[in-house]
């Protein structure tokens, strides 16, 4: 059959099995958008900006494993998705990018809208094309999904010339594609699982630390089963948790800096540190000089360039996290015998120890509404099933210390990028994914201004997403860092002029709240959460010098955390 | 210490870049890179010159695979090896009589001496070739330096190991 190449663009994403494409036309994309127009198999999402179609994007990923799908056009529609785009890389979100190009004969004499997207994007994809034939347009978005969504995922553009989308060619989508240059992910060889094994046998101070991995393999009930047959303790990093149910006795909550006491302890203490699809990045490990001095390391992971970058493994199997614990608990069940409890009984009391200093307590208040406290309130009348995003802050950590996840795909924010912005658009693309189920996006009032004309997104698709803003007044974070850090001189961290969020909500045609009283937290987010049909904005007017404890301050190591004055070390 | 990394990389508009961008980005060293076609007209071959300890290199080959461009990858420096770079040295022997003679000769000595060619002459300038390790053309501008140099033009280099075994792709991925 033949068809335009912007036809073959929009077939091509159908043959994927691609719902909804985020994006916003411009000039070079406009065949394209005429393409999209005479269909109806693949839907396409107007949002208000470009960030907000890769945070959408991304979010939709996040929540469903798919990769989300993007398009744009040339010049500021690339160089807007770009922060979305990092934010997918350095979180190893599978994406696909489709960018509109000005047209070859101009590329390369500045022509308006014109920009290298190939270039500007390199270093925050996993790889990107520029397509030069319109008989190229259907393997390359063949290659493109397959790398985005293969091995470690990330995001993939696709840079297409305008007058190559309305040359014709014959269409046929590939069944396979050969990419030499980009070998398949390898597997875990049996010899490293039985050496892996046999170190698990013998630890005395083991734990399970797991990450992102651990989400984007859909290996959750792998990890459980590996974990509860040792009886090992597990904590999940920023991005892992929901891998481990945050209410199981082996769970000893999240690490790193502003991680639970028990958690970091048990690292630092440890004399087997289990890491899954994890890559101890600073904010986890602290100090490297300091950190677990005393274990063995054993890393899982499938991108080889994360093993003995930051912390030398002693074992090291490189392979897909669920593939890799379904043979790592096969090799488990064979030595069933050899699993002795009595090996960790003394370092399990140790970590109950750790544990009864309750490293997250907060004191609550009459007259101040506590963060904390908006967090554990929405768990309660969500059931702690809601999907949760977040922006970039002091809320981010409330609400990954005190939310309480139980499964993965449920908790979405920026981890390795920390993109303010990203909440309430990724919540958007969340929410088309699970039309029936509760989304939340937990935001600041710095954060949600990043991205907050997506609330009109919002309004044209229906989308009733509950914003939990989290108004200290500050940005938050870089208050908490300056009174710890620079003498309380808080230089721009103070939020003057904020608009008056109910009235914004109305304008844009949704539901506003503001709630100024503790004791009026809950009684408000029922009343939202009843509204099942209406996006919410609900303005917590929150204690403003609330800080997030505990903290692993920077140059520190596990065991040097700083924990909420008047709380004891032990 | 130096390592000699030979990459099989796609003969694709823009994949240059992606090595020379991921050196940059990750802060690490190049002494020299060298990029040109093969017998295989689908693959350029390229020769990365750089330092660091052993981790570093380790990090630097993974980093490099994980490229979607690259194909195949070695450090040819952990086996036995061969190294060669070309360089263009551009002298010139000045205008007075009894001086240039002097230079003249001098520039003979040690062309002789590496075994080097003289590819361009005229009356007071002169072009010399030498193809050897980096560690030879090191020498010779060393050897060269009481004459007057214009300018030099170093390839950088390339090399190859001695083994029967060539560098190649590993098999395809099929999606």
């Amino acid at each position: 059959m033949q068809l335009t190449g912007a036809d073959i663009v929009v077939r091509s994403l159908k043959e994927e099995g691609v719902e909804y494409v985020f994006g916003y036309p411009g000039g070079a994309a406009l065949h394209i958008y005429d393409a999209f127009h005479r269909q109806d198999d693949v839907e396409h999402i107007l949002v208000r900006h470009e960030q907000g179609a890769t945070h959408a994007a991304d979010g939709f990923a996040r929540a469903t494993g798919k990769p989300g799908v993007v398009l744009v056009t040339s010049g500021p529609g690339v160089t807007n998705a770009i922060t979305g785009i990092a934010t997918a890389y350095m979180d190893s979100i599978p994406m696909v990018v489709l960018s509109g190009q000005v047209m070859k004969p101009l590329i390369g004499y500045d022509a308006f809208q014109e920009i290298d997207a190939v270039g500007i994007s390199r270093p925050c994809v996993k790889h990107n094309f520029l397509i030069q034939h319109v008989e190229d347009i259907a393997t390359t978005i063949k290659k493109a999904f397959h790398v985005a969504t293969s091995g470690r995922p990330g995001p993939v553009l696709i840079d297409i010339p305008k007058d190559i989308t309305a040359d014709v060619t014959e269409f046929l989508y590939p069944a396979e594609i050969e990419m030499r240059s980009y070998p398949p992910a390898p597997t875990a060889q049996p010899r490293e699982i039985v050496t892996a094994v046999e170190a698990t046998l013998n630890a005395k101070r083991p734990i399970v630390y797991t990450g992102g991995g651990v989400v984007l393999a859909k290996a959750q009930e792998e990890l459980r089963e590996f974990v509860k047959r040792l009886g090992f303790p597990c904590t999940n990093t920023l991005m892992g948790l929901g891998a481990y149910p945050h209410d199981d006795p082996l769970f000893v909550g999240m690490l790193g800096m502003h991680g639970t006491y028990e958690a970091n302890k048990a690292m630092h203490e440890a004399d087997l540190i289990i890491a899954i699809g994890a890559r101890f990045d600073d904010r986890i490990t602290g100090t490297l000089n300091g950190f677990a001095p005393n274990a063995k390391v054993l890393h899982v992971d499938i991108d080889p360039s994360v093993i003995d970058k930051n912390i030398m493994s002693d074992i090291a199997i490189i392979g897909d996290a669920k593939e890799t614990l379904v043979l790592l608990n096969q090799e488990l069940e064979r030595r069933s015998d050899d699993i002795n409890p009595e090996l960790i009984k003394d370092w399990w009391a140790q970590i109950q120890d750790w544990r009864g200093v309750d490293s997250l307590q907060y004191e609550y208040s009459d007259t101040l509404i506590k963060p904390q406290y908006v967090v554990q309130k929405l768990h309660e009348i969500t059931d702690g099933e809601a999907y949760v995003t977040s922006d970039v802050g002091q809320h981010q950590m409330f609400a990954a210390q005190f939310y309480g996840f139980s499964d993965t795909h449920k908790w979405i924010n920026s981890g390795g990028l920390g993109t303010m912005g990203f909440g309430l658009p990724a919540a958007m693309g969340v929410k088309f994914a699970h039309r029936d189920a509760d989304v939340a996006c937990i935001t600041g009032e710095g954060s949600i201004q990043m991205c907050i004309q997506e609330m009109a997104t919002c309004k044209q698709y229906d989308l009733p997403v509950k914003i939990v803003n989290l108004n200290n007044r500050y940005l938050g974070m870089v208050r908490q860092w300056q009174e710890f850090n620079y003498e309380k001189r808080y230089s721009n961290s103070y939020m003057d002029s904020l608009p008056d969020f109910v009235k914004l909500a109305e304008a844009y045609g949704h539901v506003g709240m503001v709630i100024e009283n503790p004791a009026d937290v809950e009684g408000a987010l029922r009343e939202a959460f009843a509204m099942k049909d209406r996006l919410v904005f609900m303005d917590f007017i929150t204690d403003r010098t609330e800080n997030v404890y505990p903290m692993i301050e920077a140059g520190k190591a596990h065991h040097e955390m700083r924990l909420r004055p008047g709380m004891n070390d032990k | 210490m130096r390592h000699i990394i030979s990459v099989l990389l796609e003969n694709e508009s823009g994949s240059l870049s992606r090595v020379s961008g991921l050196f940059s980005a990750r802060g690490y060293n190049i002494e020299s890179l060298t990029v040109a076609p093969t017998n295989d007209e689908t693959l350029s071959r390229m020769t990365i010159v750089t330092n660091g300890d052993d981790r570093k290199i380790d990090q630097i080959e993974k980093q490099l695979f994980k490229l979607v461009d690259v194909a195949a990858l070695q450090d040819i420096t952990v086996n036995q090896h061969l190294e060669r770079e070309v360089v263009l040295v551009k002298v010139s022997i000045g205008s007075e009589n009894g001086d240039q003679q002097s230079a003249k000769e001098e520039l003979d000595r040690v062309a002789d001496a590496f075994n080097a060619s003289l590819i361009d002459v005229s009356d007071q300038v002169f072009i010399l070739e030498l193809a050897g390790s980096s560690q030879k053309v090191d020498e010779l501008l060393k050897a060269l330096a009481n004459l007057q140099i214009i300018e030099v033009a170093r390839s950088g280099a390339t090399g190859l190991t001695s083994s029967e075994k060539p560098l190649t792709v590993p098999p395809t991925s099929a999606g």
